[in-house]
């Protein structure tokens, strides 16, 4: 990657998701690459869940950041595949999920059982003795859960 | 004004995309129609998200059609400028909402097939399908769950609600059959590896509903006769009614964009 295409990327990755504000695009690994065509910066990025509707936000946030950094004509492109994971998540984007009262997804470990029972810690106390209260949260990544320990409900980014 | 009306240029890869996305979009559609009126909280937000989820998974499939289509249809225009024998979705999708044993009933009727229908096309000769699918399978696998573990808890709860679940079985199940149809154009693209052999699919959906409807402590009917037709733009009269509302604004003000 050449210095213009580095500091594209450092301008984007300042871009945090607007449902979850501590997690960058970089954290999340919805940031993919960073490209040129002819002039052009691309900035690659790969969406979520596939109705997540803060991806048109993050696309237009990015595009203002460049913007900002002077990064101009640049332009955002979505590809598909491979398909994102909550795996690609960084630690310190996990780490920073957890600090901020949301569990972070468990590793994917192959497909659920239709009646599976998940195990997540309660990112307020971290005792494993919690309840999914609904599978489907205040955002298509999350689920809410409640902590049997401390009795406090808390969200949990789901696997995907 | 003129009619905004499109014609699509229908070749059997754009008919298949369109198929699953019309699925989608109108089961997507349904569900939105809960908004506001789900039973609990939890369940208002559930149905939101996986009529999210399906509206997400139709966008991309829309965007696919008007790409292999090259005839200039952006996912908008493949959604809803088409008139209603143009739609290829499955009857079961347009069924009304009923009560919410049918909601969820036909949830789980769905999910059950295009779970393991999205996990097989991660396989796909066609990358751009495969990828999608890839998201979608996931999502999948929440509705099924959530809807299953509802067909259970109405099932095997009280008298009430093993009968209203009991009757949506009975007017639901005869839309089942088309979900694994065979289609000389369709059967072209399973040759090549891109499209998914509907029969390959059967054995697993029914041992899902079966399973799923005896721990439900209900009776799976005896099959009979099967109603056809979505795939090919012929629809119940639910269907009409439907679309005056999901094109209602497109209809009044032709090209309007948020």
């Amino acid at each position: 990657m050449n210095t213009r295409c580095q500091q594209a990327w450092t301008a984007a990755a300042t871009v945090c998701d607007p449902e979850i504000p501590v997690l960058t695009i970089a954290d999340l690994g919805v940031l993919r690459d960073i490209r040129e065509d002819g002039e052009t910066i691309e900035v690659v990025i790969t969406p979520t869940y596939s109705g997540c509707p803060a991806m048109n936000m993050i696309a237009l946030e990015i595009e203002l950041a460049l913007d900002r950094a002077g990064i101009t004509p640049a332009k955002v492109v979505t590809v598909l595949s491979p398909a994102w994971t909550t795996d690609w998540m960084t630690e310190e984007g996990r780490q920073k999920l957890s600090d901020y009262g949301i569990a972070p997804p468990s590793r994917a470990t192959g497909r659920r059982a239709l009646f599976s029972v998940d195990t997540v810690a309660c990112p307020r106390c971290g005792s494993t003795q919690t309840v999914r209260i609904a599978e489907f949260g205040s955002t298509s990544c999350k689920a809410l859960w409640r902590c049997e320990a401390c009795r406090e409900p808390f969200d949990y980014f789901k696997c995907h | 004004m003129a009619s905004a009306t499109i014609r699509v240029a229908a070749t059997p890869l754009v008919r298949y995309v369109l198929r699953r996305a019309d699925d989608a979009l109108i089961l997507g559609h349904r569900l939105s129609e809960w908004c506001g009126h789900a039973p609990i909280m939890e369940e208002e937000m559930a149905l939101a998200n996986m009529g999210l989820d399906l509206i997400g998974q139709a966008r991309a499939l829309y965007t696919y059609a008007g790409e292999v289509e090259a005839e200039g249809h952006d996912e908008d225009a493949l959604a809803y400028l088409r008139n209603e024998r143009d739609y290829l979705n499955l009857l079961l999708v347009e069924q009304p909402n009923g009560d919410f044993a049918a909601t969820m009933l036909r949830q789980f009727l769905y999910a059950a097939y295009a779970d393991p229908f999205w996990r097989a096309m991660m396989a796909s000769t066609d990358p751009t399908l495969a990828a999608i699918a890839a998201k979608a399978e996931k999502e999948l696998a929440y509705h099924l769950r959530h809807s299953a573990e509802w067909v259970l808890r109405l099932g095997d709860g009280t008298a009430e609600s093993h009968a209203r679940i009991a009757d949506a079985l009975t007017a639901l199940w005869p839309f089942t059959g088309e979900l694994f149809a065979n289609d000389a154009e369709e059967a072209a693209l399973v040759s090549v590896g891109i499209a998914v052999d509907p029969e390959s699919l059967r054995a697993i959906w029914q041992s899902t509903v079966s399973e799923t409807l005896l721990a439900a402590t209900l009776s799976g009917p005896a099959s009979g006769w099967m109603q056809a037709g979505g795939r090919n733009g012929v629809h119940s009269e639910h269907f009409g009614h439907l679309l005056s509302e999901l094109q209602y604004v497109q209809r009044l003000i032709p090209s309007a964009v948020w």
